[in-house]
């Protein structure tokens, strides 16, 4: 039997400073988040310098608690991973300078991560079957992305948003009907009472590039939706409007992920990112890797949200692999996938 | 005792060691902003070049500010990581107070400058009282032409010239040089900007005194509130 890899992580890429204990890349020992969300909400989203001074003041208390938590000392650890990017520069760069400090005080490893790789890893923390190559659909308030994951940190990416994000539209339209920041989970419940059917919102596609987003257009009809029925005097109805909305978005992430997945023959699929923990996208991808024949994988929500957790798992994976990052490691707020 | 000084509140970036009285290592940038890339690979150097080890520190001394919101953030959070595993105090110090430190046993009052941006500056005023370090004013942001009013009240009040110094100087020197009243001086180029030597000896005297934070409870003094605050409080939200 080998020895045990225990694997500090550490993130700080945009609202919320986490850190975490991982066992072997798979078994979460501890899962601490200090999310700022009641922070920005006032300001209708996240005020990145807001957000950098409380990443300062929280780090070092998150990282305590996720080692008292896991029961370890940092004696025990065995490498640190740390967000570098994507993400906003102010936030990254205080989890990435204190990680640097404490790996270098401690004389342990330290690992560079991407923040999107590391949603794709949040998928291996509750299920020990899942192992690559599977197909995976990443959306989050700043990312939409179809990947293939070909191996353990070895991604292609296959198609990306060319505009807004999936998780922004969210943001936008929650904003726009008044269910305010952030906006993902309070559509969410608001499309629960409503009527998808109700209002046929645009699914735009990209010209010449089928596997890839756009949803600005989709964003623009509901604004435009909006205003037109304010001049008129008209009422909206939201929960109509959310579900109407929220359709659209579901509709086109899920036909474009189950094209994918029969034209790569995928057994497995992945979803990953804040926006999996949308209860109507995790239903309608579930459904639709039963009717291509692929197993259908999502994190908890717990996993979904950013977490430290996800970055000690695919920390973990780079570390075996032995990569290391020096003292000069930088944070890189447009980092792309697979970049390193 | 053995103090780490960092100073990576503006354009300076620096790493010192302090070993009782003397700052056996320096480190000091005066080029580019990307101290999360410089400053560690600093302290590593100048740590193996008098084979020290981290482990051997007893106190991390930290410029705390105000400055640049990222910088002081990049010393703030390293200070913090390589303080927390041996549980070391982390010493703040005023990163104005440093830079007159720095100009130990001039006579005159002291204004270190730094460009805070929007037609502004950090400021203070100090001086010294034989070897009796005083701070008249502490840290404040204001008009440079405010800034010059009270530095050349001071001087008259106690008869001294005035000598300002910090790398807010190719910014206002021009406009100082203009409109002072009273016998101006410039301090020259070794003494000009942040020394992480000088936060580390001025952390020691603090320390002393009963000056500490740990890593759990440091924050950098940013002086100003973000964007975003300041326009809510504007519109009186």
């Amino acid at each position: 039997m080998l020895k045990d890899i225990l694997i500090l992580g550490i993130e700080s890429s945009c609202d919320e400073t986490a850190a975490a204990v991982v066992r072997n890349g798979r078994e979460v020992l501890s899962n601490i988040i200090s999310s700022q969300v009641p922070l920005h909400t006032i300001y209708g989203g996240v005020v990145p310098e807001i957000a950098s001074r409380k990443h300062v003041e929280k780090v070092i208390p998150v990282i305590r608690e996720a080692l008292q938590e896991a029961g370890v000392t940092l004696q025990d650890i065995d490498a640190v991973a740390v967000t570098y990017g994507p993400g906003l520069v102010g936030a990254l760069l205080v989890g990435v300078s204190a990680a640097k400090g404490l790996a270098y005080a401690a004389k342990k490893p330290l690992v560079g991560v991407h923040h999107i790789e590391g949603h794709v890893a949040a998928n291996y923390l509750e299920h020990p079957d899942l192992t690559p190559p599977f197909g995976c659909l990443v959306v989050s308030g700043g990312h939409t992305h179809l990947v293939e994951v070909e191996d353990y940190g070895k991604f292609s990416m296959i198609g990306r948003t060319r505009d807004d994000a999936a998780g922004e539209a969210f943001d936008k339209v929650a904003r726009a009907i008044g269910l305010g920041y952030p906006g993902g989970p309070k559509i969410d419940r608001k499309a629960k009472e409503g009527n998808p059917l109700a209002i046929p919102f645009p699914k735009a596609s990209v010209d010449g590039a089928f596997y890839d987003f756009s949803f600005s257009g989709l964003k623009s009809a509901v604004l435009n939706y909006l205003n037109h029925a304010k001049m008129q005097g008209l009422s909206v109805n939201d929960a109509d409007l959310a579900a109407s909305f929220q359709k659209a978005v579901v509709d086109v992430l899920t036909e474009k992920s189950a094209a994918l997945i029969r034209e790569r023959g995928y057994r497995r699929f992945a979803a990953a990112g804040g926006v999996a923990s949308n209860s109507a996208l995790r239903e309608s991808l579930k459904t639709a890797c039963e009717k291509e024949g692929a197993a259908f994988y999502a994190p908890s929500p717990i996993f979904c949200t950013d977490n430290a957790a996800m970055i000690a798992c695919a920390g973990y994976y780079e570390y075996i692999a032995g990569a290391r990052a020096d003292l000069a490691l930088n944070a890189v707020p447009n980092l792309k996938l697979g970049e390193r | 005792m053995l103090i780490l000084g960092i100073e990576s509140a503006s354009l300076t970036a620096s790493a010192a060691l302090l070993q009782d009285d003397t700052v056996i290592a320096e480190y000091t940038t005066n080029f580019k902003k990307t101290h999360s890339q410089t400053i560690l690979p600093m302290i590593d150097e100048i740590l193996r070049m008098t084979e020290k080890d981290c482990g051997m520190l007893d106190a991390v001394a930290v410029s705390e500010g105000p400055g640049s919101f990222t910088g002081l953030r990049i010393g703030a959070s390293l200070a913090k990581g390589l303080a927390f595993p041996g549980d070391l105090p982390i010493i703040p110090v005023p990163t104005l107070d440093a830079i007159a430190y720095g100009a130990f046993g001039s006579d005159a009052v002291l204004c270190p400058l730094m460009d805070a941006r929007r037609m502004e500056v950090y400021s203070g005023l100090y001086g010294f009282n034989g070897e009796e370090f005083v701070v008249y004013e502490k840290a404040a942001a204001r008009p440079m032409k405010e800034q010059l009013e009270r530095a050349e009240a001071l001087a008259k009040e106690l008869g001294k010239p005035v000598m300002y110094l910090g790398d807010g100087l190719p910014v206002f020197e021009a406009e100082i040089r203009k409109n002072r009243t009273v016998p101006t001086l410039f301090a020259p180029a070794h003494t000009r900007c942040q020394r992480a030597g000088s936060v580390a000896a001025l952390g020691a005297k603090l320390f002393e005194e009963g000056v500490r934070a740990s890593a759990l409870s440091f924050e950098p003094v940013y002086l100003r509130k973000s964007q975003a605050e300041q326009e809510r409080e504007r519109k009186g939200l």
